[in-house]
């Protein structure tokens, strides 16, 4: 008895330092979601009047002071979509080398290495890349074609890396079954393991598409112009883009206050881009987890 | 040999030169930079370069000390991980040890979701709602500082920090806890004495990658900064982090110029900076994973 008194406070006030602390880490919980709520509902509230269809369907006029956003929304759907469709394939093939070929072997090792630190390299290094090298050696000018390369680059570890976890799921039973009945290792991926990873490659791929379309210091040197009259009819042109058109609105303009609602809009419907595609993709694999 | 193996050789070898691609952009990175950069220092010091105080890379003959961008890049680093640590751990610790799975699978996503978020509507954000805020409450001479970019970098921190946290959390084995427990202890002392130790070095992963994402990060910081290009003497001064620099210089300087040289030295130590601390994350990850539970 005298033992437990000296050692241990009573526990009463344990449990009160549990309940306080618990109340403190519930609150900073809280924090993060009231911070979105906020961001969201912010956004919405000076960015929701604006939105009309006519803003998004026509150009900006009079100096950008007026008008719509529509070749933004055309330019990042085409400078996303089109790194997609680079990293993508390429992406997968990776993928299915690292987990199907090369396991635990050294050269698989060092891409690995490779994939990671790309994951860590800031978009704005990316971009200096893509203008030396797309831009300036390879001669292709701030273009679309630039931006969608230097895009697929910056989201080819994401999407590597989402492709291998979608392969490391598949179990060996299905491999080892396709095997057993006489097909070749080739034939077992495509036409037993792939098909069985492609939901979470999907995944992958999406959260690649939301990372392009919200992408801004990549495009900025590569991509991205103020202002083009025209819409673009080759892989040459350069284009306006949705994050790169809000970043020159609230800083670069002779008339930031003037163009507030754009900004507003413009984010709004950057905002609903983004995180719809992300919440798709959550959606997507939340089935997926609960179907396994 | 026969047909189909010489086949399944060939679609191994082709898989094998897809997957050497990002090795090979990564290398093409360095390549690039170091071309573009390097040349910079065969007629100016590198010690002026990184130690100099002044950068006014359009003067004739330019001057280009990057310490205040260098200092700059990390007073809001290690300012928003000032923030971003504790909100970051404390928000995994809630999610893995006393939510309700069903107020989990809720708040989860709504993280996900905050990384998910553009940098510069984020950036936009810190310029019309916090700048204000800063300049009329809290008496900051101009709203757009080193604290704004250090909060609305939080933001952006406190995800990356979360979600791996939180995984290292998860790693912890159960019956770590249960003889925790079994011991007579609260469940508030089996999370700070058995589980946080036991999760530490994955956290430590959490908070160097959270770090790197911060230090590189362009958009908040160069539209939340404010740009100034000298030290800073409180936390509420302009300050023009190394990112920033880069982006607000490369339209107007020309290609090959001296400044065009600098703004890739200026790349070349960003690059550096974010590869030692992802050496640095994966290095901690890969002894985590060797320890397992018998060692602790």
């Amino acid at each position: 008895m005298s033992v437990q008194t000296l050692s241990l406070p009573s526990s009463s006030s344990r449990r009160m330092e549990e309940r306080c602390m618990f109340a403190f880490l519930r609150l900073t919980a809280g924090l993060n979601v009231l911070v979105l709520g906020l961001i969201c509902a912010y956004l919405m509230w000076n960015g929701l009047p604006v939105l009309s269809w006519s803003f998004l369907t026509e150009a900006p006029r009079n100096m950008m002071t007026e008008g719509g956003i529509f070749p933004c929304i055309i330019g990042t759907a085409i400078l996303s979509l089109g790194a997609l469709l680079i990293a993508f394939p390429l992406g997968v093939a990776s993928a299915v080398y690292l987990n199907e070929y090369a396991g635990k072997s050294r050269s698989a090792g060092i891409i690995r290495l490779g994939v990671n630190n790309l994951a860590g390299v800031p978009s704005v290094v990316f971009g200096l890349f893509g203008l030396s090298f797309f831009v300036t050696f390879l001669g292709m000018g701030v273009s679309i074609l630039s931006g969608v390369l230097t895009l697929a680059v910056l989201t080819l570890p994401l999407i590597i890396s989402t492709s291998e976890e979608a392969l490391r799921n598949v179990p060996d039973t299905y491999r080892e079954a396709s095997l057993a009945l006489g097909g070749t290792k080739s034939q077992t991926i495509a036409r037993v393991v792939l098909p069985s990873a492609i939901p979470g490659m999907l995944t992958g791929a999406i959260l690649g598409v939301a990372r392009a379309a919200g992408e801004t210091a990549a495009v900025m040197f590569t991509a991205a112009v103020f202002f083009t009259p025209k819409n673009p009819s080759s892989v040459l042109d350069s284009v306006m883009c949705l994050p790169y058109h809000i970043y020159v609105l609230c800083t670069a303009g002779t008339e930031i206050d003037k163009t507030r609602p754009l900004q507003y809009g413009t984010a709004v419907v950057l905002i609903f881009l983004v995180l719809g595609i992300n919440a798709a993709a959550l959606v997507i694999r939340d089935k997926l987890q609960q179907g396994r | 040999m026969p047909n189909y193996l010489f086949k399944e050789k060939l679609i191994q070898k082709t898989l094998a030169l897809t997957a050497g691609l990002s090795l090979l952009s990564l290398l093409g990175i360095v390549l690039f930079l170091f071309m573009e950069g390097l040349p910079l220092f065969a007629n100016y010091s590198p010690m002026d370069f990184l130690f100099g105080t002044l950068w006014y890379p359009t003067e004739e003959p330019g001057l280009f000390g990057i310490f205040p961008l260098f200092f700059g890049s990390v007073a809001v680093t290690l300012l928003s991980s000032l923030f971003a640590v504790p909100l970051g751990v404390l928000t995994a610790i809630y999610l893995n040890e006393i939510a309700h799975s069903n107020t989990r699978r809720i708040v989860k996503p709504f993280i996900e979701l905050l990384a998910a978020l553009p940098s510069v509507v984020l950036g936009f954000l810190g310029m019309v709602i916090l700048a204000p805020f800063l300049q009329d409450v809290c008496g900051a001479d101009t709203g757009l500082n080193l604290m704004n970019a250090s909060i609305v970098l939080t933001l952006m921190t406190v995800p990356t920090i979360c979600s791996i946290s939180e995984d290292a959390l998860h790693a912890v084995p159960r019956s770590l806890r249960e003889g925790s427990l079994a011991l007579g202890a609260t469940r508030w002392q089996t999370i700070i004495r058995v589980v946080l130790p036991a999760a530490l070095s994955g956290i430590g992963t959490a908070i160097m990658l959270g770090m790197s994402r911060a230090i590189g990060e362009t958009m908040v910081v160069l539209m939340c900064a404010g740009g100034g290009g000298a030290l800073p003497d409180s936390f509420f001064s302009p300050v023009r982090p190394m990112p920033a620099s880069i982006a607000a210089e490369m339209a107007e300087a020309p290609v090959g110029s001296e400044h065009y040289q600098a703004l890739f030295a200026i790349g070349i130590l960003l690059f550096l900076l974010t590869l030692v601390f992802n050496i640095i994350a994966s290095h901690i990850a890969e002894k985590h994973r060797q320890t397992g539970t018998s060692s602790l």
